[in-house]
């Protein structure tokens, strides 16, 4: 019982420290961003950080992994319910933008941190295997797309580039204030170019 | 399953069916042995003690009936429906085999013949007609049925050994895995290479040409045919004939979904497969990139 609430309250720090990584990286950039900047903003000492996480890199990765996982979990359950190709499409982007209006360290993270500082990334994180879960409810979204005679079979890749550069497109107009209106009232119309585009 | 037989008995029945399995049995290198030990009241191309018509027209004493090709209620034989031979003699016999997909799932007969079926399945749905001798049936599919499974099958039987059946009654000892299970080019299915060109032995078939083998119940890979090959040994992708949905269609092409396989392999979920595969794919091996043996190698002869 006190080992549980042990491991309990060490995976809450875990996850502090990553939340606090994400947002500082997410600010101020990869390299601007030092262990002691972090560890002194969760009032913690910097040898008890490095007990949670042995490097910035290793850190820099678990935090892909854990946005991976925090976006992943909500297709999951966008994916297993018995809606419409086009009805989760709408919720998958919707999704998409409300996380980039309100949590909007997520998306900046993987637009300004892990594409402009491959370096950090590259050799752990080849290909996609530190965003698996992302990109794996994204594939069953699609596959289940074209299984139920919705969406045009073809290349995964041209269908996932048009998705995610729309995706990531409109989350950085978002960030650079061009946008005229809330992000997420964009979720229909654009949900719906997508599934123009796709559709069979 | 059975008490050890006082006699060994055997009437093999050909009904809707290309005589594959009969066919099948004589390859076995050790055929001579299973004619000591048992004797055929029929066989449609071994050495028996009636002929068919007599065997159509009278009831015989037999511990093990064997059944291959399809079940067509309409088929007679000599003028006699051969639903009816079968039905007689199944009820006689302590033991029923269906050899082969045909008599087990209907096969490519019930493709064509709405009618026609397998003793107890049409493809995966159970029928109602033989539901009486479900407990003394062992199911054996395969197009052909291996030889050495029906060879072994009989002496389980003559031992009175238990034989432990899955849920469409296939001996598990050859059924509970996959072909996959022994296949030779696992080395490219586990970092999902396909670099794969039909006859040659490198490559996995199951990314691009259609292998069938990871959700194919089988024993192909590890009890070998003629003791020295399989289908992905030779170069040709499993046509998954042990399934109740044989013969699929669009043979030697993977059917994907937005590249991602519609066919996950057995009992793997989707999703699961998904994150494998991903992670596989993103590291380059060396090692397969390139072709291992020089083209012409060791397969052809040289001029």
């Amino acid at each position: 019982m006190q080992s549980d609430t042990r491991s309990t309250a060490k995976e809450r720090k875990r996850e502090a420290i990553i939340r606090e990584a994400l947002e500082q990286f997410s600010k101020r950039g990869y390299y601007s961003t030092t262990i002691p900047d972090i560890a002194s903003a969760l009032d913690m000492s910097v040898g008890n950080l490095y007990n949670y996480f042995q490097s910035k890199e290793i850190l820099a990765r678990e935090i892909l992994r854990y946005i991976s996982r925090y976006l992943g979990n909500r297709i999951k359950e966008i994916n297993e319910s018995e809606e419409t190709t086009k009805e989760k499409l709408f919720k998958i982007v919707d999704i998409y933008f409300k996380t980039a209006s309100k949590e909007p360290e997520m998306i900046d993270y993987f637009l300004r941190v892990y594409l402009s500082n491959r370096e950090v990334f590259q050799e752990e994180c080849k290909g996609m295997t530190c965003v698996t879960e992302f990109v794996a409810e994204i594939m069953i979204f699609f596959e289940n797309g074209v299984a139920r005679g919705d969406l045009k079979n073809q290349e995964f890749f041209s269908a996932f580039g048009l998705f995610m550069g729309y995706l990531g497109g409109m989350a950085f107009l978002n960030g650079e204030e061009i946008l005229p209106k809330e992000l997420q009232e964009f979720s229909k119309d654009v949900s719906e170019n997508i599934y123009n585009a796709l559709k069979i | 399953m059975v008490e050890k037989l006082q006699q060994n008995r055997i009437l093999w029945l050909s009904s809707l069916t290309c005589n594959g399995n009969s066919h099948s049995l004589l390859n076995h290198p050790n055929l001579d042995l299973l004619l000591q030990n048992i004797q055929f009241l029929y066989h449609p191309l071994l050495p028996s003690r009636y002929r068919l018509k007599e065997v159509i027209q009278n009831s015989y004493e037999c511990e093990i009936l064997v059944i291959e090709g399809s079940i067509d209620p309409t088929l007679k034989i000599n003028g006699v429906k051969m639903i009816d031979v079968i039905t007689r003699y199944s009820s006689i016999a302590e033991v029923v085999i269906t050899a082969g997909t045909c008599s087990t799932f209907g096969g490519i007969f019930s493709r064509s013949n709405e009618k026609a079926s397998g003793l107890h399945f049409r493809e995966e749905k159970r029928t109602e007609d033989f539901k009486n001798i479900w407990q003394k049936s062992i199911s054996l599919p395969g197009c052909p049925v291996h030889p050495d499974l029906i060879f072994k099958t009989i002496q389980m039987i003559l031992k009175g050994l238990y034989i432990d059946l899955d849920e469409c009654r296939r001996p598990k000892i050859f059924y509970g895995w996959t072909v996959h299970d022994g296949c030779n080019r696992n080395e490219y299915y586990e970092y999902k290479i396909g670099h794969h060109r039909f006859g040659e032995m490198e490559g996995c078939m199951f990314i691009d040409h259609g292998c069938r083998a990871p959700f194919t119940r089988g024993s192909c890979n590890k009890i070998l045919w003629n003791g020295i090959n399989s289908k992905t040994r030779a170069g040709q992708p499993c046509s998954g004939c042990t399934e109740p949905d044989f013969p699929a269609f669009n043979l030697w092409e993977t059917k994907k979904h937005m590249g991602i396989p519609a066919h996950a392999p057995l009992g793997v979920p989707k999703r699961a497969y998904i994150s494998i595969a991903g992670v596989a794919k993103a590291f380059k091996i060396e090692r397969f990139e390139k072709r291992i043996l020089k083209k012409g190698s060791a397969v052809e002869k040289k001029h």
